[in-house]
């Protein structure tokens, strides 16, 4: 009887094989570093959820000041941000650390993870935990739920499996832009703000309707980055309204397809960008 | 009695000039740059274009041609103006090199925020005209009138990104202080952001939201040089708003020289 007493005292994390062990002590101590300074981090936090706020004031200004936008009420859009930025946040909290890649790179850390008996990704992604992207998901939570109230919707097993669907194709969609614009990083030093175009430019496009967009933009953010399918085209189907010129109403369900490409493309961006590294130094 | 040293040996000068040349040391940087600004414009532009559209083809005083103005003026004022809350003062207040700085005979103050200034009108070359460039071809923007609008707008625009950079400096003096001042970048970020009218323009705010916006310097650093150089205001009111940033000006620059003050008082370097 003595075992099981054991085994629920052990905390979740604690019952995970060695090799993860390993990546929750850097977490924690990563959290742990991020607390210390007090005031900076306490107002970290805040900041990070105004930045959320405020960001979703400028569609509420914008709403407010028109009646609709590309057929869009701002009760509509709601939902089409909430997703888009619920996934983003979701998506940063994980793969967010990414973007750090070219201060390794040009301080020469990068070389350690290369010592180490884990994949440099892996290490890439846990060697900082943002507790404030934490934060940050609550303002996307809040504006799909307020959407999805406020929206005449037709409940169905149907409309859960579409949003449950949406979310998780936009988290995937959204953290292989981070780890595209990884692999970029190799080649771009002090370039870094060209992968902002489609990282945070993608985040920027998913919460707009997609049909204001002129074709070179339907073209990046529709296909090669294709963030309209993280929150814009699930709600127009979700919705019954209509979506891009030409497209059928479905077209939303086609979510893991735009997934599963982003997943290879940016596979293959890491790997090109893994293999032209040739360390910095030292 | 020495003789005044020429303008070319004045170390203000200087530290103007080293931040031009610092950031044309990265060619790659700028073409980044300017490709993630036109991104955002076609987005913005997108977006705020069908805005008007819907409202009838005028929406707070904005045709499809001023709006198309407002974005790309704006995209191109980017790089020229401190959205981001992060400056080298507060790396350098981090890691105790300020120190060095207090040492050296000139103003920390003066010296900052000129080599920053430096590094924004450096940027007006190759981001913010391509930027306005590609403004003008893809959607048909609003130009200034005449030559006055041109020659107001230019002193609108060296203001505003005077009002940016000695505000950043004042900001990042709360290192002294508080050490990792990450957080107040953030929040920095988020409202100057909001209230330099980057995403919208202010004059879409309901009313008390805008006489906010209007009780803080970040209308100065880049709504009010876009007015100006877009013609949205002339004459009288185009003089107004470079008076208020003026006003902005001498009020951050005071803030800074007082936090400096009490700062240096503050400071503690440890190591040797």
């Amino acid at each position: 009887m003595a075992e099981p007493k054991v085994q629920r005292r052990l905390r979740p994390w604690q019952t995970l094989p060695d090799g993860l062990r390993a990546y929750r002590a850097v977490l924690a101590s990563r959290g742990r570093s991020q607390a210390s300074y007090r005031a900076s981090f306490r107002m970290d936090l805040v900041g990070a959820v105004l930045v959320g706020l405020i960001e979703f004031s400028e569609v509420w200004v914008l709403y407010s000041a028109t009646d609709q936008i590309g057929g869009f009420t701002l009760a509509q859009i709601l939902l089409v941000f909430g997703l888009a930025d619920l996934a983003f946040s979701l998506a940063d909290l994980v793969a967010g650390h990414c973007d750090n890649l070219p201060v390794y790179v040009r301080a020469g850390t990068l070389d350690v993870f290369f010592l180490r008996p884990q994949p440099v990704l892996a290490q890439l992604i846990t060697s900082d935990l943002s507790l404030r992207r934490l934060a940050r998901s609550l303002v996307g939570a809040t504006a799909l739920t307020a959407g999805l109230v406020l929206n005449d919707i037709d409940w169905s097993a149907g409309t859960v499996g579409l949003l449950v669907l949406a979310l998780v194709c936009g988290f995937v969609i959204f953290s292989a832009q981070f780890v595209t614009a990884a692999g970029l990083q190799f080649f771009l030093i002090n370039g870094s703000e060209m992968t902002n175009a489609f990282v945070y430019g993608g985040r920027y496009a998913a919460t707009q309707p997609a049909n204001v967009w002129p074709r070179a933009l339907l073209v990046v953010f529709g296909a090669i980055f294709p963030v309209a399918f993280a929150a814009y085209l699930p709600v127009s189907t979700l919705l019954g309204a209509p979506g891009p010129a030409g497209l059928p109403t479905w077209v939303g369900w086609c979510a893991p397809v735009a997934a599963l490409w982003a997943v290879v493309f940016a596979w293959l961006c890491w790997r090109w960008g893994l293999r032209h590294y040739r360390g910095a130094g030292g | 009695m020495r003789p005044l040293p020429s303008l070319t040996r004045n170390p203000y000068w200087r530290f103007l000039v080293a931040g031009i040349r610092g950031q044309s040391a990265y060619p790659l940087a700028t073409v980044a740059g300017l490709v993630a600004n036109a991104t955002f414009g076609l987005l913005k532009g997108g977006i705020m274009g069908a805005a008007v559209a819907s409202s009838g083809g005028e929406l707070a005083g904005y045709s499809a041609a001023t709006m198309a103005a407002f974005v790309w003026l704006g995209q191109g004022m980017l790089g020229s103006v401190n959205l981001s809350g992060r400056s080298d003062l507060q790396t350098r207040i981090k890691s105790g090199d300020v120190a060095v700085d207090f040492l050296r005979p000139v103003s920390v103050q003066a010296a900052h925020i000129l080599t920053d200034v430096g590094k924004g009108l450096f940027a007006l070359l190759p981001r913010g005209l391509p930027s306005v460039v590609i403004g003008v071809l893809v959607s048909g923007m609003a130009l200034p009138p005449d030559a006055a609008a041109y020659a107001l707008g230019l002193a609108s625009l060296l203001i505003g990104i005077t009002v940016s950079h000695a505000t950043i400096y004042a900001v990042a003096t709360s290192g002294f202080w508080l050490v990792e001042t990450r957080g107040v970048s953030v929040l920095y970020m988020a409202l100057s952001g909001f209230f330099t009218g980057l995403f919208t323009p202010i004059y879409l705010f309901p009313d008390w939201l805008l006489t906010v916006a209007l009780l803080t310097p970040f209308p100065s650093m880049m709504q009010f040089p876009i007015d100006v150089l877009s013609g949205q205001v002339t004459g009288a009111a185009a003089g107004q708003r470079i008076g208020v940033q003026l006003v902005w000006l001498a009020v951050v620059l005071a803030v800074g020289h007082l936090t400096t003050r009490a700062g240096r008082r503050r400071l503690e370097v440890q190591g040797g």
